[in-house]
């Protein structure tokens, strides 16, 4: 049977680049269609009705949504070549573990940094290198989360480092001094076709950036 | 039974989290050490050690090595006891629903209902609207099917496991009524069903005590 793949998306999505990353690990060719959040097109709101929100997955006019569980519903799929989650059931845990550690917490302190002044500002900063930290120390010494496999929570983590220079820029950061065996691993990360293929260009996220504060917030 | 065989879940009694484990234990006829952590009170040396990350309960020991967070234990346990009692569909996209559906109920909907049974005045109404809508998506995902799972209980009800009882409790002690037999046909029906199956029910917590803490926890915003 033909495969038919189609993923809505948002291009500067660190969630959408985890399912674009896990696609091209696994040779899929797929459709990509770039939604426009502000005017969601009606096979967006017809696929993700609860939520309303990208990525969707259509696999075969079958739509899969929530960013990890893509990830997951590809690699069993698809499950002949690049695993993409352990197979020993602890170290699938693990990977499970910190990839809900990292949905729950980056997402709003990473806002916080970019998308908020003064004090909430400075909380959302000390919060975010916290969070980083801790990543870090899990990473330990080993090449990826996983270890030696580009793997699951590699690929939950990935997106939010093309996002790393918008938030030095307005955060007033710098990453690298505070996480350095981080930025080596995202480095390494970058050197897989199927991550720099998906993650947009820094300078284009800090423009968009830049839109979205002159749009929401009050100078 | 032999050391590296030994299952150990550190958890709260009144906790729906902790039960979520404690039911596919059961379910799946897996024996297991019990220990109850007073979290409210004092965190416990061991649960600090096995759980550095968030310290909270559920954690799950096996062999030595810890697990925590409800659902991540809840899969462990899939993948580790493989033959019994399977908590997840095989095809592929029927996992990806359940997943879904159960961390819809895990994000989104628990809060929601917690929040209109016991958040304050000021944002009552709201509350109750967004506890509705989940509950409207919930009741039409369920269907005429017995449990979320089909024929038999599954990832999704275990997920729900508030939901079906926990709820109805806060409900009474908070004066709220959201999930109302007219309103909810099904999920009432589910509830009775899930709450009523001979495994789950010995091990959900007796239901004066859970009223009492509530009461005594949230009772300032009784309507």
């Amino acid at each position: 049977m033909a495969n038919e793949v189609i993923l809505l998306d948002f291009w500067p999505s660190m969630f959408g680049m985890r399912t674009r990353i896990a696609l091209r690990e696994k040779g899929v060719e797929f459709e990509y269609r770039d939604e426009d959040l502000w005017n969601k097109s009606p096979l967006l709101l017809e696929t993700n009705p609860v939520h309303k929100k990208v990525p969707v997955l259509i696999h075969n006019s079958k739509p899969v949504c929530e960013s990890t569980i893509q990830v997951q519903y590809i690699d069993e799929v698809w499950s002949d070549k690049n695993p993409i989650l352990p197979s020993d059931p602890y170290q699938r845990a693990q990977a499970r573990f910190w990839v809900d550690f990292i949905d729950e917490k980056m997402y709003d302190a990473q806002r916080k940094v970019w998308g908020t002044k003064g004090e909430e500002q400075e909380t959302g900063k000390k919060e975010f290198i916290e969070l980083l930290k801790t990543l870090e120390s899990e990473l330990g010494d080993k090449t990826y989360f996983g270890g030696d496999d580009f793997g699951y929570v590699d690929i939950g983590l990935i997106g939010f480092y093309s996002w790393f220079h918008a938030y030095e820029k307005y955060g007033n950061l710098n990453i690298e001094s505070e996480c350095p065996k981080l930025i080596a691993w995202a480095k390494t990360c970058m050197q897989r076709e199927s991550v720099a293929k998906s993650l947009p260009d820094s300078e284009k996220v800090i423009e968009f950036v830049t839109e979205i504060r002159k749009k929401f917030m009050i100078e | 039974m032999n050391q590296e065989e030994q299952v150990q879940l550190l958890g709260l009694w009144g906790s729906p989290f902790s039960k979520r484990v404690e039911m596919v234990l059961k379910l799946k006829g897996i024996s297991y050490e019990y220990i109850e952590e007073d979290v409210y009170v004092k965190k416990s040396h061991l649960l600090l050690n096995y759980n550095p990350i968030h310290k909270k309960v559920p954690v799950l020991v096996h062999q030595g090595r810890s697990i925590a967070e409800s659902l991540v234990i809840v899969e462990y346990i899939e993948d580790t006891w493989k033959t019994n009692y399977p908590m997840l569909p095989h095809d592929p996209y029927e996992r990806s629903m359940a997943r879904f559906w159960a961390k819809y109920v895990d994000d989104k909907v628990m809060l929601t209902l917690w929040k209109a049974c016991w958040g304050p005045e000021s944002v009552r109404e709201k509350m109750v609207e967004e506890a509705c809508e989940g509950l409207k998506y919930l009741e039409e995902e369920l269907g005429d099917k017995q449990f979320f799972g089909g024929e038999t209980i599954g990832f999704v009800d275990i997920a729900a496991d508030f939901i079906a009882y926990w709820f109805g409790i806060a409900q009474e002690a908070s004066g709220v009524m959201i999930m109302t037999a007219e309103a909810f046909p099904r999920l009432q029906r589910w509830s009775r069903n899930f709450v009523g199956n001979n495994i789950i029910k010995e091990v959900l917590p007796p239901k004066e005590k859970l009223m009492a803490l509530f009461k005594a926890q949230f009772g300032n915003n009784a309507a």
